[in-house]
């Protein structure tokens, strides 16, 4: 397969699952503000945090207001991982390969962009419940897309660099989906174990689409300690950081052809190391040596495996520069 | 919707013979518009584009900064031609490309035409597709133009006469594939009714076409089809043409030169190319032998293709049949080497670098239309009756300066077909670029592509300038 198909399907997959992981991000936020106290300060600024690019947010709006951040993550041209810049380059990439990927696919990211565009013209970004739709929409368009490429297209090269992508992708924003609360919007003391602090919890484990597994999981009660380790170690739940990075290794080495649990390349080794991490650290153990430290510690992890993967395969400009 | 009130006026009209009389082969279809209301015509004619629209048939456009694309405008009236025609144009467009291949061979080897004075040498060799780096080339199975689109027109007698022969890279049959998907859908009972030739085997034929110049002793040849990238107006039908073909579509960053092949960076490691179908212009295709400045190209490829290691389509070096000037001598080259009398007409021609045409054309500005030799695409010419003075005069200027690189036509008055205008169907001006393979044999798509202008009264079929196209049906047995 061609570097640059491969590069550029694996970016088409890691913006796909991009766009609706902001979703998920400002969705969370909306939850969690609609159930603060009146009077409460709404909190705006974490959520710039955690993306990593608040010092381009304060340069383009300056002040921290509900409408500048939600107009900078979802509708702003030129804010490279805004919901709208996520699906413009995912549909560029996907442009690239039409060849390669099935017709299925293309039309499902023209028809999402399409949508993405429409609403960047019309949705007013005061009115929270066509927000809170929109989100919806963007979700169901990437699950739907994650479905069409599953069914349509031969598992071969090119859908398992698909795979990595998506996967990768995902545990990335999984964790800082729980950075979000966990780090940033960490409760005082006096509000551990409150009405309050247990419906944040709620709000973001449905943000994840996790709150029913996590239920079923056996884990019933809701305690921070359960939700990160849901959310980083769980097995089987396949928006879990270790269930990603499984999936991506898999992935790997079905492209790479060297037996799991071995390695030939430095991506390889990287990843493998990642993922036995992932499967024999205990909860306790993350807590004590820090939630937020470790959280940062596996994103830095993931974005030099991220690097590895380029220089291994691709070694070529991928067609957007709004790569991160 | 009614047809009764439709008038071809005094045009030679493609589905009509005159004003309430549809003809024979296109009945069945005149009928059936007729039995639809217009809210359900207009219905499906939206439905169309935004099927269309759906499915990414877009081109791009170059002077818009929005970088948006657009789809084609496509009108749900085909244009219809009765197989019996159709026959006597495939056997004219044969023969002519037939010709034209003999002469591209000749001209980069013996050059005996140019030796026996049929076409006088300075013309070739001063004409801008003449690339001497391919003196010498032995094309495999001496083919040089594998794909082509002639642009056909046809006058208000009825005639059809050739106006371009297209021989680097013509685009557009994408368009018919589409199109006609497009059309199965919306008057599936006019398909089941009309004998309508299928037009697509036309990706199997294009494939065979390539892999028939794949060195034989390689089992698996791979193929590629070359693009300058996604910004460029055709990309759509590059994508599409590979993907319908199973190839790889490669970009000039994809490939390099290596150990004497052309090869491709894959995730594995190089890997050899066999056939290269390229959508790129000659001169852009290698900086090291043509041009320096051109990112698109692959340094070295022509040294790998003179030494027969990589088969190219169309062969480099074709460019030069376009040339308008060298146009004009088609029907000297069909009696030339085949000793036959051309079945297809030129549109006449004056050439401006004979001094007696060119007084000829410069006192009769206002009623030719001017073409610069070595472009297309409507681009840098003249249409007399409809320039202002000032136009003409400035366009006088030029063709002084440069005489051997203006040629001079009679305005045709091209034929119509009905076209369905917001509420109404009135006669909009057609030409017609059917698609022709040249591989173990010759092979012709039946159809092609029906570019319609629009615009009201006007001539210009090119997408560029307010044109959109038809589905072309070739019906009948």
């Amino acid at each position: 397969m061609l570097s640059r198909v491969a590069d550029s399907i694996y970016w088409l997959n890691r913006y796909v699952e991009r766009a609706e992981n902001v979703s998920r991000f400002v969705d969370v936020n909306l939850n969690l503000l609609l159930d603060s106290p009146e009077g409460i300060q709404q909190q705006w600024q974490p959520i710039i945090l955690t993306t990593g690019d608040i010092p381009l947010f304060k340069e383009r709006y300056g002040e921290v207001t509900a409408e500048n951040v939600l107009r900078f993550l979802t509708f702003d041209a030129n804010y490279p991982n805004s919901i709208l810049s996520c699906l413009r380059s995912a549909r560029e990439n996907a442009r690239s390969v039409r060849e390669v990927i099935s017709s299925e696919m293309w039309q499902q990211v023209n028809a999402f962009y399409l949508m993405v565009t429409d609403a960047a013209k019309d949705l007013p970004l005061t009115d929270t419940a066509a927000l809170f739709q929109f989100f919806e929409e963007v979700k169901l368009a990437s699950h739907l897309f994650a479905g069409i490429m599953d069914a349509t297209m031969t598992h071969n090269e090119g859908w398992h660099f698909g795979q990595i992508g998506r996967y990768l992708e995902r545990a990335d924003k999984t964790v800082r989906i729980l950075d979000v609360k966990y780090f940033i919007l960490l409760p005082s003391v006096k509000d551990v174990g409150t009405t309050l602090d247990e419906l944040q919890w709620m709000a973001l484990l449905k943000s994840a689409s996790a709150y029913e597994m996590y239920r079923k999981r056996g884990l019933h009660r809701i305690s921070p300690r359960s939700v990160a380790e849901f959310l980083i170690l769980d097995e089987e739940f396949p928006r879990s950081m270790r269930f990603c990075v499984c999936a991506a290794e898999q992935s790997l080495h079905l492209i790479t052809g060297t037996p799991l649990g071995s390695w030939r390349s430095p991506v390889e080794r990287a990843m493998g190391r990642l993922r036995t991490d992932l499967e024999y650290i205990t909860i306790d153990e993350i807590i004590q040596a820090g939630m937020h430290e470790t959280l940062d510690d596996l994103q830095l992890r993931m974005n030099d495996i991220g690097e590895k993967i380029f220089e291994t395969f691709f070694a070529l400009e991928p067609i957007s520069d709004l790569a991160s | 919707m009614q047809f009764s009130e439709y008038d071809p006026e005094d045009f030679f009209d493609e589905l009509f013979t005159r004003k309430g009389e549809p003809r024979a082969e296109a009945l069945p279809l005149v009928e059936r518009i007729d039995a639809l209301t217009l809210p359900e015509v207009q219905r499906r004619h939206k439905a169309a584009q935004i099927a269309l629209f759906k499915l990414g048939v877009t081109f791009n456009v170059y002077s818009d900064n929005q970088g948006t694309e657009r789809i084609l405008p496509f009108d749900i009236i085909p244009r219809i031609i009765a197989a019996a025609e159709w026959e006597e144009l495939e056997k004219g467009l044969k023969q002519r490309i037939h010709a034209l291949n003999l002469f591209l061979s000749d001209i980069y080897s013996e050059q005996k035409i140019l030796n026996d004075g049929v076409i006088p040498t300075e013309i070739v060799f001063s004409a801008s597709g003449y690339l001497k780096p391919c003196m010498g080339l032995k094309p495999p199975k001496g083919i040089w133009c594998h794909i082509t689109g002639t642009d056909l027109v046809r006058d208000r007698d009825g005639r059809w006469y050739v106006l371009e022969d297209n021989l680097r890279c013509p685009s557009g049959v994408s368009y018919v594939l589409e199109n006609r998907r497009i059309m199965k859908s919306t008057f599936p009972l006019v398909f089941n009714n009309m004998k309508i030739r299928p037009v697509e085997e036309y990706s199997s034929y294009l494939l065979e076409t390539l892999l028939n110049l794949a060195p034989e002793n390689i089992l698996n040849p791979t193929v590629a089809v070359l693009t300058p990238g996604i910004f460029n107006s055709a990309y759509f039908e590059h994508s599409y043409l590979a993907q319908q073909m199973g190839v790889e579509l490669v970009e000039g960053r994809d490939l390099t030169v290596a150990d004497g092949f052309l090869q491709m960076r894959t995730t594995k490691g190089l890997q050899r190319i066999d056939v290269l179908y390229r959508r790129i212009d000659d001169i852009f295709i290698d900086p090291l032998a043509f041009r320096p400045d051109s990112l698109l190209g692959i340094p070295g490829l022509m040294e790998v293709y003179q030494a027969g290691r990589v088969a190219i389509a169309n062969a480099l070096g074709t460019g030069v049949a376009d040339d308008k000037v060298i146009y004009s001598y088609v029907p000297e080259m069909i009696r030339y080497y085949l000793n036959e009398d051309p079945i297809l007409n030129n549109v006449p021609t004056f050439l401006c670098w004979e001094p007696a045409q060119l007084q000829h054309v410069l006192t009769n500005l206002d009623k030719l239309v001017v073409k610069s030799a070595d472009e297309s695409g409507g681009y840098g010419m003249l249409v007399g009756p409809k320039a202002t003075q000032a136009e003409r005069e400035a366009f006088a200027e030029k063709i002084k300066a440069n005489p051997r690189n203006y040629i001079a036509q009679p305005t045709l008055s091209l034929s119509r077909v009905p076209t369905l205008i917001e509420d109404q169907i009135e006669g909009r001006h057609v030409d017609l670029r059917p698609y022709i393979l040249y591989g173990k044999e010759i092979f012709i798509n039946p159809g092609g592509l029906t570019r319609v202008a629009l615009r009201k009264g006007s001539l210009v079929v090119n997408s560029s300038q307010g044109g959109g196209s038809k589905d072309t049906w070739v019906v009948g047995t």
